[in-house]
Parts: structure tokens; C-alpha cells; sequence
């Protein structure tokens, strides 16, 4: 950590709780993300993953601590929570593709109507990144036309149309078939390369030694223990990532 | 590679087609196949025809063969079938009510510009803003073609309006003001807005409750009250406005059903994109939301295009009421079947041309989309 100090943070989450009813599903959460920086955040099932990167583009409300991205504190202002929308990426575990619309028009809807680009720019750089995505020849198909592997690749291709600095991960890779998996994984490490600033839910061990800066892992709430990969995996401090990697890692 | 693992002898093709089909092609075949494939199929088949037998013959001898085509009232009492007569003498009176008579063209081609509108906005490649003005731009036309008062054509007070135009425009212009209001409503009763949610669950819920009679006399009898006194709404407006706010609180109870079968995810991806409220819906929510209660919403309007005729409770004559009213002319006394046919054949073509297009619509919409 004390390796990123110097640069400058883009997200910053200190004294984060939240309640589900009585239910404490984050106890003052604290995390600082620098640019470029690549986390990848792993606890058991119900440890507040989802909901902790879902607080980051209020997708859920948070009720105390302060959320920042860019500077722009995420409150009950419109307008700030616009402005962090539209520059952070999100893609889901069930990749909720519009499936009205075709693949082409998923990928412009949000640069057209958000950001008032033109159609034919918007169509431009919308198969640019199918490109990058590797499934250019899909771009007039209907989502369910698609396999589950494709249809992630379209869902992370419609985030980055709208040319996020940050982008969020929701068990990407955890909907799909086994043979599927890899075709996702290798858009996200070479987004990862790209120098994207990444916040990843995964349990996907392999894709966290490979891209991670910091591994993140959350156990009832609260964040337990950062560390970079190889340090959690070969030294974790606490007894719970012990066991919780000792599952992951060890059947 | 393996030797017979999936037990095929050499010369066996696999089984890639698909079974022959029992059926023998040609008209013995379809007659085989679909009247005819099991016992109980054959009994149902023979006893339909029996009842056909003993019906048919009788009608077709009363609509055509017995029937009288024209002249007097006196010639069909003595002929014992269908008295086309009184449909000839009447249809005028039947299809524009007391709308003067020598203006029947006004009312026509009212009717023709309406139906043009409906027919253009049938059509996917025109769905867009233009369709509003081509709306506004119809209508307006249709009404002053049907008032008067300008361009030289006599003014036409609405209490003289009656038949098909005002059966068909009730119908139209009122689900045309109905159906926006009603999926505003039913935004209002899933909105995250308690004010809103509580309001719009309390209009529903109070329209719902109360039978399309009492509204019309709402309208008809509680609007003037609120009105400063000297300022008057015409009666055809009262009963506009009363069809309106209750065809509006059905609407909206069928796109909330569409809203709600939308998964969450759509909105959340939505949101994550930076699109606003009123994007989401139009843009994400309401395009998937209608097109899954497109055969309801139609059954609603079916059902409201009929509903319409309960307006001669507060004295408007629409298609049902003219040809009542056609039936208390002393001369043509009693001839209710005619009458009431042909008014039928009017309802039936309207909704099933509505209810094919709904068909049709639903295909096209979900072509290519969810397997
Ligand atoms: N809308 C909600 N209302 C009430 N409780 C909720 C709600 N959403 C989530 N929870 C609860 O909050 C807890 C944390 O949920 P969250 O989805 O963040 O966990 P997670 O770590 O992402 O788990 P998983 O690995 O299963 O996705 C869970 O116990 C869940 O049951
Ligand atoms: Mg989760």
C-alpha cells in the first residue's frame, strides 16, 4: 500500500456503513483506490461484495461514512451522482444486456442519449470496441442470439463506450459455463494491462494473482485484510482469509 | 471411430430427420389428421356437423333466400326472412345520426382521416415524433371537418353528432389521451415516491371501483359544478373526459403488469450507463414492459371501443343508439335483428382488424429478440 501513497486516489470510501433494515451489511468500510490501480475483492457468499461496489455508483444508498470518486462526494446531489455514473463502468454477474435492442444499439444507447454523441461517431467507436472484445461480426445480433460468453464480452464493450476511468466487476464470470470463463477473463486482463483503474468481485484466484494490485477480502461487512496477491496467498494475516482462501484454493 | 458403439448397423443413416409424418398429404390427409386422427375426434367432428346441419341451412334461407332487399316495410312482414329494406332505408340514419344530411360527406371523410392516422401510426417505420404531429394535424382536421364554422362549412353543434363518428372518435381520441395518462399512473403507483405511489394507487383503485355508468354521470352532472357559473363544457366533452379518466385507470393497472415483469437488472444497467429516470423508462423500460402486455392493453382497448356505447346514458346517440333509435320509427317497428346485425358487423370489424394488428405487432416486436 504504502507503495501507491504518492499517486493521486479515485476512489475514496472512508467510514462506510450501511443497513439492510437492522441488518449491518457494511461496518465502516474504508478503502482508497488510486488511478490505474487494479483490486480485486473476494470474501464468502453475503460478505457485502456486491453491495459494497454497487455504494461506488450508488446503485445502493450508503447510510454513514463519506464515498468519493474524483473528488465528488457521493450524496443526495443529482448531479454528482450523474458525473460519477457516467465515468464509472459497471458489469453485472447477469450481464442485463437491453435484449430489445440489438447488440449495436446497447453499446450506443448510453454515449447517444448521456453524452449527446453523434450516432454515427457513437456507431464508430461502438465497433471499435466490439473489436477489442473480439466479436465484431455480432454487432447486429440481439442479445439472445448470444452465447453467455459473448454476451458478457458486449456487456463490458457497452461500459467502456462510455469511456469510464473506472470500471466495476460483479462476479463477471461466475454466470457462465466453464468454457466460457476464459474468453471473459482475457478481455479483463487486457483491459487490466490497458491501465483501467478495475474494482473486481471475483473468485476467480488466477485472474487476481495475475492482474491484482491489492486484494481486498471482506468477511461479514468489513474489510478483513488488504494485501497484494501473492502476500494474501502466501501469508494471510487473519485466521478467516485463512480459511476462506484454504476453500477457494484448496478443493 | 468406435466399432457400432451407438449400435447403427453400417447401412443405417442416423436418425438426423425428423420422423415421417403420419399424415397422407392432400385433403384426405388434412381431413385424417385433423378431424378425424382419434375416436373422440371423429365423434366431435360428426357431432359439429349435425348441429351445422340443423343451423345453417335455416339462416342462410332467412339472410338470403327468404330475404327482401328493398322497398316497403309491408313487403317484409310478408316475406318471412331478413328485411335488408330497413337496413337500406336506415344505414344513413344508423351511421351519422342526426348529422345533417346533406353534410353526410363531412362526416365521411372525417372518418377517413381518422382511420388514415390509425393506419400510419399501424405502420413501425413511422413510430417517432412525426406521429404526433400527424396526430395533431388528423384529428384537428377531422373535428373541424365535423364542427364547421370555418371555411365556409355550416357550423354542426355536437348534439346533432351521433353514429360511427362519434362512437369512433370517442374511442380514438380517447385512448389516444388515456393511454399516456395511463402509463404515467402506472409509473406513479411503481414509483420510489410515496406521494406519488399513494396517489396514483388512490385514482386507480377509486375508478376501478366504481362502474363506467356512474363515472359518465360524474362527468356529465359534477363538472358543471365546478365550473364559475356562465362558463358551460359541452356535453360531448363531459363524457370525452369521463371515458378518458376511467379507460386511463384500466390502462395503467396492464402497463404496471408490464413493468413489473421487467427484471431489476434492466434498470440497474440503465442507471449505471448515467441514464436518467425518464430515459430509463422510455428508452429501456417502457419499449419492453408494453410490448409484453401488447394482448391485454388491445383487450382493454377492445373492450373500452365498445364500452363507448354506455355514453346514450347521458343522451349521446353512438352506432348502438342510432340504430335503436332507427327501430322507433313507427313505419319499421320490430325489425331488431337487422338493425343490431348490421351495428354488429361494424363492432366486429373494428376490433378484429385491432385485435390481427395486436398479432401481428407482437410478432414483429419480438422477432429476433429471447429464444
Ligand atoms: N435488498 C436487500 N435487502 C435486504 N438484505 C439484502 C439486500 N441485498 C442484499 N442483502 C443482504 O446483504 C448481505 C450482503 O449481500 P451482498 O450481495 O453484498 O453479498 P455478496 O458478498 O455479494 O455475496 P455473494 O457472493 O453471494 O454475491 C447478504 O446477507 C444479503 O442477504
Ligand atoms: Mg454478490
Amino acid at each position: 500500500m504504502t507503495d501507491l501513497s504518492g499517486d493521486e486516489p479515485i476512489i475514496e470510501l472512508s467510514g462506510v456503513n450501511k443497513w439492510y433494515g437492522a441488518f449491518h451489511v457494511l461496518r465502516d468500510v474504508s478503502l482508497t483506490v488510486a488511478k490505474g490501480e487494479r483490486i480485486v475483492v473476494c470474501g464468502p457468499s453475503g460478505s457485502g461484495k456486491s453491495t459494497l461496489i454497487r455504494c461506488i455508483n450508488r446503485l445502493e444508498e450508503h447510510q454513514a461514512g463519506t464515498i468519493r470518486v474524483h473528488g465528488i462526494p457521493l450524496d443526495q446531489d443529482v448531479r454528482h451522482i450523474e458525473a460519477i455514473r457516467r465515468d464509472v463502468g459497471m458489469v453485472f454477474q447477469s450481464f442485463n444486456l437491453f435484449p430489445h435492442l440489438t447488440v449495436l444499439e446497447n453499446l450506443t444507447l448510453a454515449p447517444v442519449w448521456v453524452k449527446k454523441t453523434p450516432k454515427a461517431e457513437a456507431e464508430r467507436l461502438a465497433r471499435q470496441y466490439l473489436e477489442r472484445v473480439r466479436i465484431p461480426e455480432q454487432a447486429d445480433k440481439y442479445p439472445g442470439q448470444l452465447s453467455g460468453g459473448q454476451q458478457q464480452r458486449v456487456a463490458i464493450a457497452r461500459a467502456l463506450c462510455m469511456n469510464p476511468s473506472i470500471m466495476l466487476f460483479d462476479e463477471p464470470t461466475s454466470a457462465l459455463d466453464p468454457e466460457m470463463v476464459k474468453e471473459v477473463l482475457d478481455v479483463m486482463v487486457d483491459l487490466a494491462q490497458g491501465g483501467m483503474t478495475m474494482l473486481c468481485v471475483t473468485h476467480e484466484m488466477g485472474f487476481a494473482r495475475r492482474v491484482a494490485d491489492r486484494m481486498v477480502f471482506m468477511d461479514k461487512g468489513e474489510i478483513v485484510e488488504v494485501a497484494p496477491p501473492a502476500e494474501l496467498f502466501a501469508n494471510p494475516k487473519s485466521e478467516r482469509t485463512r480459511a476462506f482462501l484454504g476453500q477457494v484454493l484448496g478443493h | 471411430m468406435s466399432d457400432g458403439a451407438f449400435g447403427l448397423s453400417p447401412g443405417e443413416p442416423p436418425a438426423t430427420r425428423p420422423p415421417p409424418a403420419i399424415a397422407a398429404p392432400g385433403v384426405v390427409g388434412w381431413l385424417r389428421a385433423n378431424l378425424f386422427r382419434t375416436w373422440y375426434d371423429t365423434l366431435l367432428t360428426l357431432a359439429v356437423l349435425y348441429v351445422l346441419w340443423l343451423v345453417v341451412p335455416d339462416v342462410v334461407r332467412w339472410a338470403l333466400g327468404d330475404a327482401v332487399w328493398s322497398g316497403e316495410a309491408a313487403a317484409c312482414r310478408a316475406a318471412g326472412g331478413a328485411c335488408w329494406a330497413f337496413v337500406a332505408e336506415k344505414w344513413r340514419f344508423i351511421l351519422f345520426g342526426t348529422f345533417p344530411a346533406d353534410q353526410h360527406w363531412r362526416p365521411t371523410l372525417a372518418m377517413l382521416l381518422t382511420m388514415g392516422v390509425l393506419l400510419a401510426s399501424a405502420d413501425r417505420r413511422f413510430w417517432g415524433p412525426r406521429l404526433l404531429v400527424l396526430w395533431a394535424v388528423g384529428l384537428g382536421a377531422a373535428w373541424l371537418l365535423m364542427a364547421g364554422g370555418l371555411f365556409g362549412l355550416s357550423p354542426v353543434p355536437t348534439e346533432l353528432w351521433g353514429g360511427l363518428p362519434l362512437t369512433l372518435g370517442l374511442s380514438v381520441v380517447g385512448l389516444a389521451v388515456a393511454f399516456p395518462l395511463g402509463v404515467l399512473l402506472a409509473l406513479g403507483r411503481t414509483s420510489a415516491l410515496p406521494v406519488l405511489r399513494v396517489l396514483s394507487t388512490a385514482y386507480i383503485e377509486l375508478i376501478r371501483g366504481v362502474p363506467l355508468v356512474s363515472v359518465l354521470f360524474m362527468a356529465s352532472v359534477m363538472i358543471p359544478l365546478f365550473l364559475p357559473t356562465g362558463v358551460s363544457i359541452d356535453k360531448l366533452l363531459r363524457a370525452q373526459i369521463g371515458l378518458i379518466l376511467f379507460a386511463a385507470a384500466y390502462l395503467a393497472e396492464v402497463v404496471r403488469g408490464g413493468l413489473q415483469a421487467i427484471p431489476k437488472g434492466q434498470v440497474e444497467a440503465a442507471s449505471a450507463l448515467g441514464l436518467g429516470y425518464w430515459q430509463r423508462q422510455r428508452l429501456i423500460i417502457l419499449p419492453q414492459a408494453l410490448s409484453l402486455v401488447i394482448p391485454p392493453l388491445v383487450n382493454t382497448f377492445i373492450g373500452f371501443f365498445k364500452d363507448t356505447s354506455l355514453v346514450i346514458i347521458i343522451g349521446l346517440l353512438d352506432l348502438l343508439s342510432t340504430a335503436k333509435a332507427a327501430l322507433t320509427d313507427p313505419a319499421w317497428r320490430g325489425f331488431y335483428k337487422e338493425a343490431y346485425l348490421f351495428v354488429g358487423v361494424i363492432y366486429f370489424l373494428f376490433c378484429y382488424a385491432l385485435s390481427r394488428y395486436s398479432r401481428y405487432l407482437e410478432t414483429s416486436l419480438s422477432k429476433g429478440r429471447r429464444r
